[in-house]
């Protein structure tokens, strides 16, 4: 039975890293907050095996506050503000697909050689769930780095931090705190996006990031 | 209530929640102004008064001992004196239109909501309570950080908010290595996060986890504290906000992070086979350091000249905690608190210059001395203690600094020296104009509160020419805890 256990979460983890490269080369707004979506729903189903396995009900509300929060309520959200900008069409991307891919796959080669190597004594499970997790922070925020557009930064952060929640419930018997201040600051972090791409809109009519800069006090 | 009764934690702890709900809800602004000051005032009683009562003994959430109260104190006062500052100075932004009576409540409300995150982060003793305080306290600055929706404080409030969310992350992830390096010697549950019992149990963890846990937290902290190359938010996010977050930013904000590090540098110090963290923390201070000093010759905004001078200091203060033992750490400390009065004094008086000339340009501001004499001299002042030139308190803390690199690491002192220099060069270079010379622009009165300003810098000469003996005790009973 241990060895099932151990297939489904390494699987759902494992999902998780594939799902974070899925990410990588959408180029259309709509298609990146669908695989957001996904993202959070498979990071959902992760959390809440490990409430199962670790017999932890505590996760299960964080596994809750990831489907709803996360897979419904922001992707939705997004959809409306990306109607409202009317910037749907393309997403900007400041290194090709390519090297992305490329850059991606050698951060989690390096993730899983650093985490592998220092967790040698941790349990097998709390290893491979460390190992992913810091692949998906990684590749957040390399989605983060190679995109131009305000809203997709955004969804490379929200992608980081679905990361650091996998690590937090593989990390056993940690406590809630973390759990509900993960969700707490997405919630916190998703108002000030909110206010701030508006009020960029309103100053810029856009809300690429490169405009942003060209307004720099000091490169002028 | 009864002063038995009373509760300094609880105070400090409570009143800026308190206030900021107030704060949140009434209307007009001289009535909000000042309960920001009373309320600021309030909570610095309260952080006095922790000097006085006997302390509890620390609680799984809540740890008051002689490192943090130190940081306390200078926090609420630090806090107090900018809301002073911060009355004044509204007043005037209210009057030019550059704010509205809405944003300012929003603006107060969040004042207090930082400095309860502040607080909450230095008395935390719970690492992942620790975590979540000073994203709290961060999270309010970028909102203040955009408050005047110019182009440049959006893009600098962005910057902030993006730059600062990937550090908190790894800050987070970090934490959670903590965690998992406890597990195996603490068990599971909360225990593991009480950093106190993390403390007695530190030398059994495993030390190469706990190695990358540092590794991130570095990185993580380290982007809050303003270490290069992870310091780019910091300057835009100074020179566009006003100027009263600038002073706190610089005084207070970036002590916080630094003092997070601090607590997981003792515990990997604590740990016979984990790394060295000091000569990291060298490394990236003095790389701060000389960065710093040499960004600060082409600067052309004066609230980013300083902006960049606070990450020469974060670089000088790294660097001392970094070389460790009783002495480096005794100066880091004592640079520390310098350089948050003099740096939140300095800011004071920028934000009254550029109020009264109505620009931030350094080629535009002539001649402050003729014009303005308070605002001049006390300019003049800050930027004499701040180059680090006696008789004033951060000449004391480098004097310590390099003199006690010198005896243990003297090419690394000479970088240090290096460093010191061509940041005073910078400083006076750029600034001399603006103090001296033919006056230009307006002359007008400006209405300001020199009070806190000069009320700081009294304080730094005061520690520059007598440091007290109970306060010398203390700090070298810090140093010594800080290993």
């Amino acid at each position: 039975m241990h060895n099932l256990n151990f297939d489904i979460s390494h699987s759902l983890a494992g999902g998780l890293v594939l799902i974070s490269f899925m990410m990588l080369y959408q180029d259309r707004l709509y298609s990146l907050l669908n695989v957001f979506a996904l993202h959070a729903l498979t990071l959902s189903l992760a959390v809440a095996w490990q409430a199962y396995i670790q017999n932890a009900p505590h996760l299960y509300v964080t596994a809750a506050i990831a489907l709803v929060f996360k897979a419904i309520i922001i992707p939705v959200a997004l959809h409306r503000i990306i109607k409202q900008l009317g910037i749907h069409r393309d997403i900007e991307t400041a290194v090709g697909i390519g090297p992305t891919m490329l850059a991606g796959m050698g951060l989690v080669a390096l993730s899983l050689a650093l985490m592998l190597r220092v967790t040698a004594e941790a349990d097998a499970l709390a290893r491979e769930d460390l190992a992913f997790a810091l692949s998906v922070v990684l590749l957040g925020l390399l989605v983060m780095v190679t995109r131009r557009n305000a809203v997709s930064q955004v969804v490379g952060f929200m992608a980081l931090e679905n990361g650091l929640v996998l690590a937090a419930t593989g990390a056993k018997g940690m406590p809630l705190v973390v759990e509900i201040s993960v969700a707490f600051s997405i919630l916190i972090a998703f108002i000030v996006i909110g206010i701030f791409l508006f009020r960029i809109r309103e100053r810029f009519d856009s809300v690429d990031v490169g405009a942003l800069d060209d307004s720099r006090g000091e490169r002028r | 209530m009864t002063l038995s009764a009373f509760n300094p934690v609880a105070g400090v702890l409570l009143i800026p929640i308190v206030a900021a709900a107030l704060l949140a809800l009434l209307p007009g602004y001289r009535l909000t102004a000042r309960l920001n000051v009373v309320a600021s005032l309030l909570t610095f009683l309260s952080a006095g008064a922790l000097l006085l009562i006997p302390r509890a003994a620390p609680g799984p959430y809540v740890l008051v001992d002689d490192l943090n109260i130190v940081f306390i104190v200078l926090n609420s006062f630090v806090g107090f004196t900018t809301s002073v500052f911060s009355a004044s100075y509204i007043a005037h932004e209210l009057e030019t239109g550059r704010l509205t009576p809405a944003y300012l409540r929003f603006y107060h409300a969040m004042y207090q909501i930082m400095m309860f995150g502040m607080n909450l982060a230095f008395m935390s003793n719970n690492i992942g309570l620790m975590w979540v305080a000073v994203e709290l306290a961060t999270l309010s600055t970028v909102l203040m950080v955009g408050i005047y929706r110019t182009e440049a404080a959006l893009e600098a409030a962005w910057k902030y908010f993006i730059l600062g969310s990937v550090g908190i992350a790894f800050a987070l992830f970090g934490t959670i290595l903590v965690y998992m390096a406890a597990l195996p010697v603490m068990g599971e549950g909360p225990d593991a996060m009480v950093w106190t019992l993390l403390m007695q149990h530190a030398a059994r963890f495993d030390p190469a986890l706990l190695n990358v846990a540092f590794v991130f937290l570095l990185l993580g902290y380290g982007t809050k504290v303003g270490l290069a190359p992870l310091h780019a938010w910091l300057p835009d996010a100074h020179a566009e906000g006003p100027t009263p977050i600038s002073a706190v930013l610089s005084g207070l904000l970036l002590n916080v992070a630094l003092y997070a590090l601090l607590r997981f540098k003792m515990m990997l110090t604590i740990n016979p086979e984990a790394i060295e963290p000091g000569s990291l923390m060298v490394i990236m201070g003095l790389a701060s350091l000389l960065f710093a000093a040499f960004m600060l010759y082409r600067r052309r905004d004066i609230k980013r000249l300083f902006a960049y001078s606070s990450i020469e200091h974060m670089g000088i203060i790294v660097f001392a905690f970094g070389m460790g033992g009783p002495l480096a750490n005794f100066a880091g400390l004592l640079h520390m608190v310098m350089h948050s009065l003099t740096k939140s004094a300095i800011f004071f008086a920028v934000g009254h210059i550029a109020q009264v000339k109505g620009t931030q340009s350094i080629a535009r501001i002539r001649g402050l001395t003729e014009t303005h004499p308070a605002l001049g001299w006390g300019l003049v002042v800050g930027v004499v203690a701040i180059a680090g030139l006696p008789p004033l308190g951060i000449f004391m803390s480098e004097f310590l600094l390099v003199s006690s690199t010198f005896a243990r690491q003297p090419w690394l002192a000479l970088a240090l020296v290096f460093g010191l220099l061509v940041a005073f060069g910078a400083l006076t270079l750029r600034l001399t104009g603006v103090a001296f010379g033919e006056p230009r622009g307006s002359r007008a009165p400006v209405e300001a509160s020199y009070v806190p300003m000069f009320a700081h810098l009294a304080l730094v000469l005061i520690a520059g020419v007598y440091l007290p003996t109970p306060i010398v005790l203390w700090f070298q009973h810090v140093a010594k805890l800080l290993g």
